[in-house]
């Protein structure tokens, strides 16, 4: 009985470790879904609603690849990873993409092995306090107890900082957003560090938010994005110029509302390209001419994904900053679509 | 006349690994272990198949590098300079730590439940049959959560502490309880405090002696030394002679809220007080039910050939019902040891840095050498786990019967 149990566990991890590997669009497509990884929920980038659909920044992104690809932006299993399964479930197969506000850095790319088709957030590292202790920067959190969430970047970020201004402090490692906002109201911690993007959506989901300040050190570079697994570069393609389109589409004027006006036919040969009436870039990716066309029609172009989930108007309440296009002086820019 | 004589011996043949039962059970075993290494050679060819295609190869040259992480709780010195090794070890103490707190809590609590579990008094004995019921049965993670979480909600954090009317104080002045851990006086060693500690050591070996004496005397004289308060008195009396002549040499540090916390004193994490107890009550519970067994198996007749010869109940069971007891608890209890080692490992769910938390948290993200540090950690559990058995085999040796 004993071995019996063995034999089937063994069995289960070989099974497991076989299938990996393949071509992931013949995956996706056979299996007519697309596993995407996601946050375990931070309101504003990826949660559940009251009615358990997932709604968000980076579910934007989800669902416009499987628009792009399976031609329905529902078709996605959404499997939320914390920061540290995160990898172990893009790595194993478990999932085809990864849009879990992850810092693209170095090591993650070549060491890691793994692609990041772009960028979906510029972000940095942020601390934030309640008002009534009285700090108003960075340098004065000597001493403090940090709230951090375990398996990330910010962990690193976190001790240079401290290390390079001579301070010291006492970490306090998190598993999930949810146990930090915990953990932090109770006051066990005095300060919760992580991208700025998530101590806003974080802070608005506090009873009074008024109560607590992010301090205006930006202590970091996290440029946040969607990532898939090396070696398939075809699936690394598809993800890539999807985010592109979105970007591009902001760019052209090309909205949720107009894309089907304008897949008529315009004067404009790049939005022609995009919207799949002149050219074949649809083909070159191995998916149809509409692809881009669904990918905005299934949460809008990238302004419109912003505005409607972290924007100035949400509760959230971000503003483009870095995140605008190149045009109105931000970093957003995508390459031509040629 | 019939002459009887040997069958004639057969010479070996092959289907014989088959049909004859003298040989058939190694021909199936055989085949059985051919088939487990093929197995995991089919599974290892298929790792090293995979991480191949991946482009991944298997190396520790990681614990070299510098770990670039904090660490709340190392009791040797580490900084985030340091190497992933030296934040496993941090790790690994840390583990040891919790294990030895738990297990000699859950022992102490486990043979109180489980002596008053057989109480005369109908009271004590279904208050802890309760006890044994509800922590038995309830996951220790839950406990651990359940535990850490009442903490953190009811302890007041440590700004309660501050102001001319401040919500909390601390008990005698000396000891916070906050939703942080739990805040203590530190002892300062000045000079001569060496010699208040060696006295201290060597009275303890003074009252073993004592002890050791007064009951050779009994043996052989049949006079009867009283134990209670010389022991005590050799206990504690040169101490406080020697502290008190060498000038007071070891004072108290009193922690004392400055900044964000309190400095100074001992901290003790509140998350090391939850995985603690956790583990404590849950296993003390599982232990007291070894206890009650351990009783039970001392067969009825000893405790009433004792009391016919005239010895009080609590002699009863210290000389003659609990030696005998032990020799059927202590192998469970070796068990009990290991699960509390093996649980600690949960110690993630409140954030306790354990091994598991540095090597196979912390370092197994950053690096992402998942294989390497997975079984780094499985061998340091297969390691201390049989350190542990091994040294608990010595002692149930000892306690065995003896056969003569």
């Amino acid at each position: 009985m004993k071995k019996t149990a063995i034999f089937g566990a063994l069995t289960v991890a070989g099974l497991a470790a076989g299938a990996a590997g393949a071509a992931t669009l013949d995956d996706v497509k056979a299996r007519g879904v697309l596993n995407c990884g996601v946050t375990t929920g931070l309101v504003g980038f990826a949660a559940p609603d009251a009615n358990g659909e997932w709604n968000g920044f980076d579910v934007g992104v989800c669902r416009a690849v499987a628009a792009a690809v399976l031609g329905d932006p529902t078709a996605v299993e959404f499997v939320p990873t914390t920061g540290k399964t995160r990898f172990t479930a893009l790595s194993s197969g478990e999932i085809d993409l990864l849009a879990r506000n992850t810092t693209w850095t170095f090591s993650r790319d070549v060491d890691l092995k793994f692609e990041f088709v772009g960028v979906n957030y510029y972000d940095g590292q942020g601390f934030m306090v309640p008002k009534a202790l009285g700090v108003s920067s960075a340098k004065e959190l000597s001493g403090a107890t940090v709230c951090i969430q375990t398996g990330t970047t910010t962990e690193l970020n976190l001790a240079d900082y401290f290390r390079k201004n001579n301070m010291d402090y006492q970490p306090v490692p998190i598993e999930t957003n949810a146990e930090a906002q915990q953990q932090y109201l109770a006051g066990a911690c005095d300060v919760y560090t992580t991208d700025a993007s998530g101590l806003a959506a974080t802070r608005a989901a506090f009873e009074n938010p008024g109560d607590h300040v992010v301090l205006p050190e930006i202590i970091s570079k996290e440029p946040l994005g969607p990532l898939v697994r090396h070696g398939d570069n075809d699936w690394g393609d598809i993800a890539r110029w999807t985010l592109n389109a979105l970007i591009a589409a902001e760019e052209y004027g090309i909205t949720s509302a107009n894309a089907e006006e304008m897949a008529q036919g315009t004067d404009s040969p790049e939005i022609n390209r995009i919207l799949g009436t002149e050219g074949n870039l649809g083909e070159m990716l191995g998916l149809d001419a509409d692809w881009a066309k669904r990918a905005i029609l299934a949460g809008g172009n990238y302004g419109e994904l912003f505005e409607k989930n972290i924007g100035e108007n949400t509760p959230i309440g971000l503003s483009r900053g870095l995140n605008a296009q190149w045009t109105d002086g931000g970093l957003l820019y995508s390459p031509p679509f040629r | 006349m019939t002459t009887l004589s040997d069958p004639p011996r057969e010479s070996f043949r092959l289907s014989m690994l088959i049909n004859d039962t003298r040989y058939r059970a190694y021909t199936f075993q055989f085949i059985a272990l051919m088939l487990v290494l093929a197995l995991f050679a089919y599974l290892g060819s298929n790792l090293v198949a995979n991480l191949r295609a991946a482009g991944l190869n298997i190396s520790y040259e990681f614990l070299g590098e510098s770990s670039n992480y904090d660490i709340n709780q190392t009791l040797i010195d580490y900084t985030s300079q340091s190497s992933h090794l030296r934040a496993s070890i941090v790790g690994v103490l840390n583990t040891l730590l919790v294990a030895f707190l738990a297990c000699v809590t859950a022992t102490i609590i486990g043979v109180i439940a489980g002596v008053a579990r057989l109480s005369p008094n109908w009271l004590v004995r279904k208050l802890m049959a309760g006890y044994v019921e509800a922590f038995r049965n309830v996951p220790v993670l839950i406990w651990i959560i359940i535990i850490f979480t009442i903490m953190t909600a009811v302890l007041p954090a440590p700004s309660a502490f501050r102001g001319e009317d401040p919500d909390a104080s601390m008990l005698f002045g000396a000891v916070a309880f906050t939703n942080r851990g739990l805040y203590l006086p530190a002892p300062i060693w000045g000079p001569g405090s060496l010699v208040v500690v060696l006295v201290f050591i060597a009275s303890i070996v003074g009252v073993f002696a004592y002890r050791r004496y007064a009951t050779k005397l009994l043996y052989d004289t049949g006079k009867l030394l009283p134990m209670g308060w010389p022991s005590l008195a050799i206990f504690i009396l040169p101490t406080l002679l020697v502290y008190f002549l060498l000038g007071r040499p070891i004072t108290l540090e009193y922690p004392e809220l400055a900044g964000f916390n309190f400095q100074g004193g001992t901290q003790i994490l509140g998350s090391l007080i939850a995985l603690w107890w956790a583990l404590a009550i849950y296993t003390g519970a599982f232990i007291a039910e070894n206890v009650r067994a351990g009783i039970q198996a001392v067969s009825k007749g000893q405790t009433e050939a004792a009391a016919s010869l005239g010895l009080r109940p609590k002699r009863i069971m210290n000389l003659v019902v609990l030696p005998q007891a032990l020799r059927v608890i202590i192998p469970p209890l070796i068990s009990n040891y290991l699960n509390i080692t093996k649980n600690s490992s949960l110690a993630i769910a409140v954030g306790y840095m354990d091994v598991t938390g540095t090597l196979g948290g912390i370092t197994l993200n950053q690096t992402g050498r998942a294989i390497e540090a997975i079984l780094l950690l499985m061998l340091f559990y297969l390691l201390i786990s049989l350190a542990i058995s091994a040294l608990m085999n010595v002692y149930n040796n000892a306690m065995r019967l003896k056969e003569r």
